[in-house]
């Protein structure tokens, strides 16, 4: 168990280009941290940068108290979980989790123990004699999870681990990942593209794009404050629906403070149907025409557009709606979020009075 | 599922003629012919044949001469066999760790397969030749006086050489594939596992690398036996005398060199024989221990 420091780390592959960009990220003894981000994002390079399976071009990765830089990966004192799972063919499960303690010189009797705890937790018993290629997906997932936990490391490190096993399996095995790590309590970093996965694993979130860190936080307070376009858009299914200001053809009732705002947000479950040329309300006011229904069984999708641009809506339930019909939208000033030129989040964009007055401002009706 | 079914028709027998025919005329007809002859004496102008039944066979056994080649064919084919395949792996292994260049190493290390057999056998004689050959004035260096074609334990180190030399580049080739299909994660996860490069090497790389290493080793025995006959035949010049030969050239040499038809078939029917005998059990005991991942 240890602290992780990654400070200032950048991987530069060929000249300028910079696969990742000057990322820094504190990770706390035994809290589990995700790194999400779209393919190429570099997520998967600083994984493996922790790991020791790639240079480190600048910066300092610390694991524990040591600088880690030029240590070879076994030095590490760090168990990777792979997404192809990466067992060896040509040994039994028992060996596959049991060699990397045998290369370490631990005693016979101690390794047993430790293999046969593990497989115990991970409900592996029956299975230590078999080959990776006579066992499921699941189980060769749970072996490469087993082959982590017996080496009892400072720190797990996780690539993709989930993705390719089917969605059934995938959330339960998210399940067992999350009360695994929190049983151990090992520091874990963990790699996805998923930001489902994401949300529901992390204590701690980090979200980059092309190199760069976007955000890092809670879950939760990144869902509910992104701090750019890029998170608002990645976290959170489906996206956030972003409108430029300007196709809004504000007319000054939003109440802005100044004139930076380029885009506003607001997700599909904020918004609220409102009877047409509604007038009343708190917030934003538009009109929607309807291209698309999306039953989910639960809750409704309706895909559209607000003058020319895109907007999903969710619905409770059964959506009575049908394409081509024309509705009234609404979404409370609170739920509003602004966004600057540069895709920079902003905080405090609306004047204090116009927060509270209900009436006329902050709504903006548009024609269709 | 149901296998589509043609019938009883002759179309796939049909299909299949042409191979069956190039089988038949060129290995089954020899072959009959071989088996047939190893029971005969054969006068040497070709006018008439005995029935000896099995003499030709008591002959070739019981003779020393006989043993001597065969011992010397067992010694050729497991050093051939063994120094190829281990230098083409050294070779494999370290071109694959190779970044920078990596493609003209390894069509250099590739080139000599690109040579024809015989002009290989040309090259390795050259480099062994008494006067302009630079082995030997190596090999003078550290006081050898090697004698390739005069001296037996010479002229074998020269062919055995030259042998390795030749069938490096093709395993060195099927070697360096069979590391390539190795799962990248795979050795990552040895990487995190197994700190000596060298145990990671005998423990998951080596394994892994046996389904290429056992067809190789298959290739690599009929190349030493049968292969091999041109080089010998450059090696020796035409003149056997006390230079060492294996069976198959042993069989030519009785056979067209000392006309004795009858004695040479039964030598290539007991090679028939060896070779029936070692693939039985090469595919018996060493796929047991092969991992096909």
């Amino acid at each position: 168990m240890a602290r992780l420091h990654i400070d200032q780390v950048s991987k530069i592959y060929t000249g300028t280009q910079r696969a990742v960009d000057a990322v820094s990220i504190d990770v706390d003894d035994g809290e589990f941290l995700v790194l999400v981000g779209p393919s190429g994002c570099g997520k998967s390079t600083l994984l493996r940068m922790i790991a020791g399976l790639e240079a480190i071009t600048e910066g300092a990765i610390t694991i524990g108290e040591r600088v880690v830089n030029d240590l070879d990966p076994a030095a590490r004192d760090i168990a990777m979980v792979f997404q192809n799972y990466a067992l060896y063919p040509h040994m039994k499960v028992y060996d596959n989790m049991a060699y990397g303690l045998r290369n370490r010189g631990i005693a016979r009797d101690e390794i047993d123990r430790r293999v046969r705890e593990a497989a115990t937790t991970l409900e592996l018993g029956p299975l230590l004699e078999r080959k990776p290629r006579e066992l499921s997906g699941g189980q060769r997932q749970r072996v490469a999870m087993g082959r982590a936990i017996v080496r009892n490391p400072a720190a797990f490190l996780f690539d993709e681990p989930l993705s390719n096993l089917d969605a059934k399996l995938r959330s339960h095995m998210r399940v067992e990942i999350k009360h695994l790590q929190r049983s151990l309590g090992i520091t874990s970093v963990y790699v996805t593209h998923d930001q489902l996965e994401a949300m529901t694993l992390a204590d701690k979130l980090v979200v980059m794009n092309a190199g760069k860190v976007e955000q890092i936080g809670a879950p939760l307070d990144v869902y509910e404050r992104p701090a750019s376009t890029f998170v608002a858009s990645f976290i959170g299914a489906p996206a956030m629906n972003l409108i430029p200001f300007s196709a809004l053809g504000d007319d000054g009732r939003l109440g802005l403070r100044d004139a930076t705002v380029a885009t506003i947000g607001f997700r599909p479950q904020d918004i609220i149907e409102v009877a047409n040329d509604n007038e009343d309300g708190d917030g934003l006011s538009l009109r929607f025409v309807v291209d698309a229904v999306e039953p989910v069984g639960s809750e409704s999708y309706l895909h559209g557009k607000v003058g020319a641009e895109r907007v999903v809506v969710r619905i409770d339930g059964r959506a009575p709606h049908r394409e081509g019909d024309r509705i009234g939208i609404a979404v409370p000033s609170e739920r509003l979020h602004a966004f600057d030129a540069d895709g920079r989040r902003l905080e405090g964009w609306r004047t204090p009075d116009a927060v509270g007055d209900a009436g006329t401002a902050m709504r903006k009706t548009r024609a269709t | 599922m149901d296998k589509v079914r043609f019938g009883h028709s002759i179309v796939p027998y049909l299909f299949l003629l042409p191979q069956m025919a190039v089988v038949a005329v060129f290995f089954y007809l020899p072959a009959g012919e071989a088996v047939r002859s190893s029971f005969f004496l054969e006068d040497p102008f070709g006018f008439s044949s005995t029935f000896v039944g099995l003499d030709n066979y008591a002959d070739v056994l019981s003779s020393t001469e006989y043993r001597r080649v065969a011992i010397f064919t067992v010694w050729f084919t497991v050093l051939v066999a063994l120094f190829a395949l281990a230098i083409a792996l050294l070779l494999a292994v370290k071109a694959d760790t190779v970044l920078r260049g990596a493609k003209t190493y390894r069509t250099l290390l590739m080139w000599v397969y690109a040579i024809a057999p015989p002009v290989a056998g040309l090259l390795g004689i050259l480099l062994f030749d008494q006067h302009v050959g630079p082995f030997v004035d190596i090999a003078s260096w550290f006081g050898w006086n090697l004698r390739i074609g005069v001296n037996y334990y010479d002229t074998a180190f020269a062919m055995i050489a030259t042998a390795v030399w030749y069938q490096v580049a093709v395993n060195f080739i099927f070697f360096l594939s069979g590391l390539q299909s190795i799962p990248r994660a795979v050795r990552e996860a040895a990487l995190i596992d197994c700190r000596s490069g060298l145990r990671r090497f005998f423990t998951v790389t080596l394994p892994l690398l046996t389904p290429t290493a056992f067809f190789l080793l298959v290739i690599n025995v009929t190349y030493a036996l049968f292969d091999t006959f041109g080089l010998i035949d450059l090696m020796t010049k035409n003149e056997p005398g006390n230079n060492p030969v294996t069976l198959v050239y042993k069989v030519f040499l009785d056979g067209f060199r000392g006309n004795d038809l009858g004695g040479s078939s039964a030598q290539s029917v007991i090679l028939m024989i060896v070779v029936f005998a070692l693939t039985l059990v090469q595919f018996r005991f060493m796929e047991r221990r092969v991992h096909y991942a």
